[in-house]
């Protein structure tokens, strides 16, 4: 390619990515501006891209309109950190038996685990909450947390990183004592940090996330996740963009801060494995 | 085997199910077990308390002849042929762009991936008032520069579907693009330079080189994007939040219809029919593009 030719090229390349990224952001910008709009220039028969004045106050608003807000946030935290815990701890567990013990049934157990992979959740939706409110426990964090403290994708993303490291660690760790528990939590984890981050992140981010399971299983107001709080607030302030506007930058704001912090956890664990949240 | 190695065996074993009893245990009870449960539960007539009626196969025979359950369907059906294709266009498109000597990738790449991080919850509330009917919404906004008249883009039952489908293309892009380009990375860049040599046109390079390696990955997000299609919810339901699921039930989709009948109208044994049907119909989607898999897709 000539240079002007090459040049002429690459202008094109940048003037179609920022296009694109820019259509990607407005909707952002909408809900930012938005949130911030006094009542005048919203309920106007056009739209006001941008606003005359700041109004913060609609945040307090939105957090004063529903009172569980806070609460919301809690329990979308909690279940979601310790979801994220458990379930690194039974993956954690599981993929070294898997990765370093001859045992009988290895294979068998594991092609059952990695064709339940197979089932969309959605067929077992019915069933599980049978199962839930025949515990006994429809209406509480047990039924948010409890069955997403082991996941088949997990163990398998971990055995596969504990399968490169070398045995012979362990025949050394052995003469010098160690035992299988230690050898697992003082050698094997610290070396799984990556693994260990990115998987923690996506498991936080599908409980922050999840919706259908928690709309179902919870009814008091004490007990709701951001999302379904949020979706019921979108219910009764359906007519309040700016609030609406408010509360979700709220829900989104974590999300957006957790990806910039670990930017590149989130891009290569998507990469590698196609890991989705 | 001698008699040691045979205990150590067994030694070995009874230690491997001790580090595997915790995942196990959860992943029996509310994985396994449920999918062998649904069937089960699929050939009552339910509401999972008091009434327990044994219909065999008749939710099975019935969800065939069930006007609503076939429509949506069909509105699942054309979610996915609405969002698939282009979604995995456009990734495609814009990876070929980020995958040039371009300065400043990592903010575009951000620029692009964002939606993927929202809750569906709180960004489905967002393009709410931006499909607004009227000219204070985004989208109308925006096309009156284009001399376009507001349009009803959730209330028209013309626009329904359209305002779902881009919605969702939107969230799903960054994910595809982040694929598309690790993909695209991993071409050799010896196969172009030759090319080049060869005096190849952009579009042969394409055809004869980018296309064709990069199979495995277009068949990968092909497969988890149509699957996922299938499964979805959460958008229907936070869009259309008094309706049944959108104008006429236009964007009624198969989860939320299985919704419905569950939590809606206390009709598990149906509903889990329902689920099983989903099941069936992805399972072998699945197989079909395997078998499809073995004739077009090149591994390197």
């Amino acid at each position: 390619m000539s240079r002007t030719r090459k040049t002429a090229h690459m202008t094109l390349v940048y003037i179609l990515l920022t296009v694109g990224a820019l259509m990607m952001l407005m909707p952002f910008y909408y809900m930012l501006s938005t949130s911030v709009k006094a009542p005048e220039e919203l309920y106007v028969n056009r739209l006001v891209w941008f606003p005359s004045k700041i109004v913060w106050g609609n945040y307090a608003d939105a957090w004063n309109e529903e009172p569980y807000f806070p609460r919301y946030f809690f329990n979308s935290a909690f279940i979601a950190t310790v979801t994220t815990a458990l379930q690194l701890l039974t993956s954690a567990l599981a993929a070294y038996a898997f990765s370093n013990i001859d045992f009988w049934g290895k294979e068998t157990v594991f092609m059952i685990l990695l064709g339940t992979m197979m089932i969309p959740s959605q067929v077992t939706l019915v069933p599980n909450y049978a199962i839930i409110a025949r515990l006994g426990w429809i209406d509480t964090y047990k039924a948010l947390i409890v069955p997403f403290t082991a996941s088949v994708f997990g163990i398998f993303m971990m055995r596969q990183f504990f399968q490169t490291i070398p045995m012979e660690m362990w025949d050394a760790a052995q003469i010098d004592g160690c035992s299988r528990f230690r050898y697992l939590w003082a050698v094997m984890v610290p070396l799984a940090r990556p693994i260990f981050v990115t998987s923690g992140l996506f498991t936080f981010i599908g409980g922050w996330n999840s919706f259908l399971w928690p709309l179902i299983v919870t009814n008091s107001d004490h007990l709701r996740t951001i999302q379904v709080g949020l979706s019921r607030f979108n219910q009764e302030f359906g007519t309040r963009p700016d609030l609406l506007m408010a509360a979700s930058t709220l829900a989104i704001a974590p999300l957006v801060a957790l990806f910039f912090v670990a930017q590149n956890q989130f891009i290569q664990g998507i990469a590698r494995t196609g890991l989705k949240s | 085997m001698k008699p040691s190695h045979s205990r150590k065996y067994a030694r070995d074993t009874a230690a491997a199910y001790l580090y595997l009893a915790p995942a196990l245990a959860i992943l029996i009870v509310f994985h396994f077990f449920p999918a062998f449960y649904a069937l089960y539960l699929s050939l009552f007539d339910t509401n999972l308390f008091g009434r327990w009626n044994w219909v065999g196969l008749g939710n099975y025979t019935e969800l065939l002849h069930d006007q609503d359950f076939l429509r949506s369907l069909a509105n699942t059906g054309k979610y996915v042929l609405g969002t698939v294709p282009v979604g995995i266009a456009l990734a495609l498109a814009i990876a070929g762009l980020l995958n040039q000597p371009i300065r400043g990738l990592a903010s575009y790449r951000t620029a692009f991936f964002l939606p993927y991080v929202t809750p569906v919850v709180a960004i489905s509330i967002v393009w709410t008032w931006i499909y607004k009917e009227d000219s204070a919404g985004m989208l109308n906004a925006i096309l009156s520069w284009f001399k376009v008249s507001p349009q009803a883009w959730l209330l028209d039952p013309k626009w329904a579907m359209f305002a779902l489908c881009l919605m969702s293309i939107w969230r799903h892009l960054g994910y595809n693009v982040v694929i598309f380009l690790a993909g695209l990375q991993n071409i050799p860049a010896e196969y172009y330079e030759a090319a080049e040599i060869d005096g190849a046109s952009g579009w042969a390079m394409f055809s004869k080189i980018t296309w064709p390696l990069l199979s495995p990955t277009t068949y990968f997000i092909t497969i988890i994007s149509i699957i996922g299609s299938f499964q979805v919810f959460t958008q229907v339901y936070v869009l259309w939040p008094s309706a049944l699921g959108g104008p006429l039930g236009t964007t009624r989709v198969v989860v939320k219809y299985l919704y419905d009948m569950a939590w809606g109208s206390y009709q598990f044994g149906y509903a889990s029919a329902i689920g099983y049907m989903l099941f069936a119909i992805i399972f072998v989607l699945t197989l079909i593009q395997r078998n499809m898999a073995g004739r077009y897709v090149h591994y390197q």
